[in-house]
């Protein structure tokens, strides 16, 4: 309880930040708060809106599937086997640390314009946190558990289905959490330069036309959104913890 | 109960009391038992175990004790089936020890419950991955649960308990699943002295109501003394059966065998060949 | 740990060459991707011609910059608030939550208000990494023994003193850590900035020759940073090594 009034209390006040920027810098430079909230409540009224929201949402749940499901297995398998694990880590960090724009032009050259390049812009951002995430948890896992199912003569599938896996829960939650975030940035970043549809391509196509109260309604949208998604993975996280 | 190994300074303890209605069948042979580790990344081999002749009757309740590192752990592991020895066989009930045999249970020093699931369903976990129907297994752990007295904490967690009751629960895992013969690795090594009494008392318990051959290493020579009806002394690494002693306790003992005459030298004889190879253990460091 | 280094090696250059000889044999056709040598040659040329050196002083002036500000910012903003523990009690959700945020939205925003030029690029790179540098200064804060906090009363130092000669030496690791990923981020904030939208530097070099079909200056660019970044990890991280070798004892 308390730490919902604490988070109430920071909103106010970036909110009343907000409000002075506003009328320090002028309306055409940045929008108050509460015309944001009326520019945001009239878009959600309109079915062009929720048309670019569902194109985002779509990239965005591909990517995560695959992103989740790319990053466990690779992550078990790294994980299992130590030295490929060993050898492995310093390039995904290296990878992880590259302005993943840099690698855009090729994705879009592959992969051409439209769904499946911001799909692949999203997997490339979430892959990697949420694969070392496993990677380490796989490592870190007690190894009396693995003992323990080999003398309750489970077969290699049934251990890494009924013990690894279950095992490793709480720690791929976490992973998930920055998988998430950086999968949303991923496919927003892909939709802000190389999309004609989408949250992303609204918020360039204002930015062009210098339409701050779009940009902002926008940004809003998309911050409440994440914060609620992250708000969930973490309390799932906390839950998992106590364990 | 005969035995075959190099040091032979087997020394039979008479007694009038009864002997452990065991079989004369061998249940568990070891022969010619060794185990050889690789050093780091050298190639070195370093001699952990062996070699390791015993053999062990239907029934008996059977512990080890030794300094540690002498490999008490690596001839768990080589009887389970965990691992392959260097040279030598294992043979379980007749038949050659591969991989992990069926009726074999296994109690570790660390606790190995599964912190995902709650006490019913850690316990029944063997059980439900053996296709065993789900009837047989309500009754089963049911049944371990009342044993262990376990029965109000089903649906707890893990974590929720004691160490000393996470430990029981893994007991009531193996023994659910019937095993022929249990291993326990230095099971109370983590519990207080007053708890660790009152499991070697459950732990005979559930000998006699399983009528399973046990195995247990524990360092810990009251323990070993006080539970069992015959000792192996290991020496220092590589370990070697260097004296066996028999106890000649009653099938229907407990603990307060501790307070008996012979107890105490039944301990004596132990420590004054272990403390030999303790202080060889000591020196080394 | 020789080994895994060779392997490591091995497997980099085995991908290496396994992509040049697709290249080459144009099973990969050079309209998407021309072959790893070709990228080395070229990129030399370039940086001799000097075609693309303004815009490499730019990004990296960008870069620098931005790094600059986010740990200075970040290192005082964290001191300010590790002091005022009712503040960070309630901005702790936030900074925990910040990254759940995809910053980058308002770059608009900042080009709106500073228009198109450095600031902000700069602005928005701060802002993805400063938070990171709070957290690594908060941390570091945190993880000063108790022991040394007393020493320093005993020795009845000042609190300016304390801060300076007991204090940060002994958050010099974590905060290392911090900078670490300030860097990191000032890098992706920046190159990106500079491809959605700006005049020039790396990344809108790299833009301009995608959207003009020069693969062989876009992929010469694309190598470039990909060494640059490499370069600057592999320094931060021997640094960073030996301050972790320093706690360990």
């Amino acid at each position: 309880m308390k730490r919902f009034v604490d988070s109430l209390l920071v909103a106010l006040v970036i909110v009343v930040c907000w409000q002075c920027l506003h009328w320090a810098v002028g309306n055409n430079s940045l929008s108050s708060p509460w015309s944001t909230v009326q520019t945001l409540v009239q878009m959600l009224g309109t079915a062009a809106f929720w048309g670019n929201v569902g194109e985002t949402a779509r990239a965005l749940a591909y990517a995560l599937v695959i992103a989740l499901f790319g990053g466990v297995a690779l992550g078990v398998v790294l994980g299992v086997n130590r030295l490929s694990g060993v050898v492995a880590e310093p390039i995904l960090l290296n990878l992880y640390s590259l302005p993943k724009v840099t690698l855009y032009p090729l994705v879009l050259l592959v992969f051409g314009l439209g769904l499946s390049a911001k799909v692949a812009f999203g997997v490339m951002h979430g892959l990697i946190p949420i694969l070392m995430f496993t990677m380490n948890a796989i490592r870190e896992m007690r190894p009396v558990y693995l003992r323990a199912s080999k003398t309750m003569r489970l077969s290699f599938a049934r251990t890494i289905v009924h013990v690894v896996l279950p095992a490793i829960f709480p720690e791929v939650v976490s992973g998930l959490r920055l998988g998430f975030s950086l999968t949303l940035l991923g496919v927003l970043i892909g939709e802000m330069f190389a999309s004609q549809r989408g949250l992303g391509y609204l918020l360039t196509s204002a930015m062009n036309l210098g339409d701050i109260r779009t940009i902002m309604a926008v940004a809003l949208f998309l911050t409440v959104f994440a914060l609620s998604c992250n708000g969930l993975l973490m309390m799932a996280d906390r839950r998992l913890k106590h364990r | 109960m005969k035995t075959r190994n190099s040091h032979p300074t087997l020394q039979v303890v008479e007694s009038s009391a009864q002997h452990a209605p065991a079989s004369s069948e061998a249940h568990v042979e070891v022969a010619g038992v060794t185990r050889y580790f690789a050093k780091n990344d050298s190639k070195e081999l370093l001699h952990a175990l062996g070699p390791i002749d015993l053999t062990l009757t239907r029934g008996e309740f059977f512990s080890v004790v030794g300094p540690s590192g002498c490999g008490k752990s690596t001839l768990l592991d080589a009887l389970a089936g965990l691992s392959k020895p260097s040279s030598g066989t294992v043979t379980f009930e007749g038949q050659r020890v591969k991989d992990v045999p069926d009726g074999v249970g296994v109690v570790f020093q660390e606790d190995a419950s599964f912190p995902w699931l709650n006490l019913r369903d850690n316990i029944s976990f063997g059980l439900r991955m053996a296709g065993v129907d789900g009837a047989e297994i309500r009754r089963r752990v049911d049944y371990a649960m009342g044993f262990m007295g376990l029965k109000d904490f089903a649906s707890a967690y893990p974590s929720q308990l004691s160490g000393g009751m996470r430990q029981r629960v893994c007991i009531a895992r193996t023994l659910v699943l019937q095993p022929r013969l249990i291993l326990l690795d230095e099971p109370f090594g983590a519990l207080d002295q007053q708890t660790r009494l009152l499991m070697g008392d459950e732990l005979l318990r559930l000998w006699r109501e399983t009528s399973a051959t046990v195995v247990l290493i524990t360092h810990a020579l009251d323990e070993a003394a006080m539970l069992s009806d015959r000792v192996g002394v290991m020496s220092a690494r590589p370990g070697l059966f260097i004296d066996f002693v028999e106890t000649g306790w009653e099938h229907s003992r407990d603990s307060r065998v501790v307070s008996t005459p012979r107890f105490g030298e039944i301990n004596a004889r132990l420590w004054e060949k272990l403390r030999v190879e303790s202080l060889k253990v000591m020196g080394a460091h | 740990m020789k080994a895994e280094s060779l392997i490591r090696v091995a497997v980099v250059a085995g991908f290496i060459v396994v992509v040049e000889l697709l290249c080459r044999s144009s099973i990969i056709p050079s309209s998407v991707l021309i072959p790893p040598s070709a990228m080395v040659t070229h990129g030399i040329d370039l940086l001799r011609g000097g075609k693309f050196d303004h815009d490499i002083v730019t990004s990296l002036v960008n870069i620098v910059a931005a790094s600059i500000v986010s740990v200075l910012l970040g290192f005082v903003l964290g001191l300010g608030i590790h002091a005022l523990p009712s503040v960070r009690r309630s901005i702790e959700p936030l900074l925990s939550s910040y990254y759940a945020i995809p910053t980058f939205i308002f770059y608009p925003v900042f080009i709106v208000i500073l228009g198109i030029g450095s600031l902000p690029i700069i602005a928005i790179a701060v802002m993805l990494s400063v938070v990171t540098m709070i957290t690594a200064t908060l941390n570091g804060l945190d993880r000063i023994p108790r022991a040394l906090h007393k020493s320093a009363q005993v020795m009845r130092l000042s609190r300016w003193r304390s801060a300076i000669y007991i204090k940060l030496p002994a958050t010099l690791p974590y905060l290392f850590t911090g900078v670490k990923l300030s860097v990191a981020y000032a890098f992706i904030g920046v190159i990106a900035s500079e491809f959605i939208l700006s005049g020039s530097g790396i990344g809108y070099a790299i833009g301009y020759a995608y959207n003009n079909f020069q693969n062989d200056d876009m992929y010469s660019l694309m190598l470039f940073v990909l060494v640059l970044v490499t370069l600057v990890n592999v320094v931060l991280n021997r640094i960073d090594q030996r301050f972790q070798a320093r706690r360990r004892r």
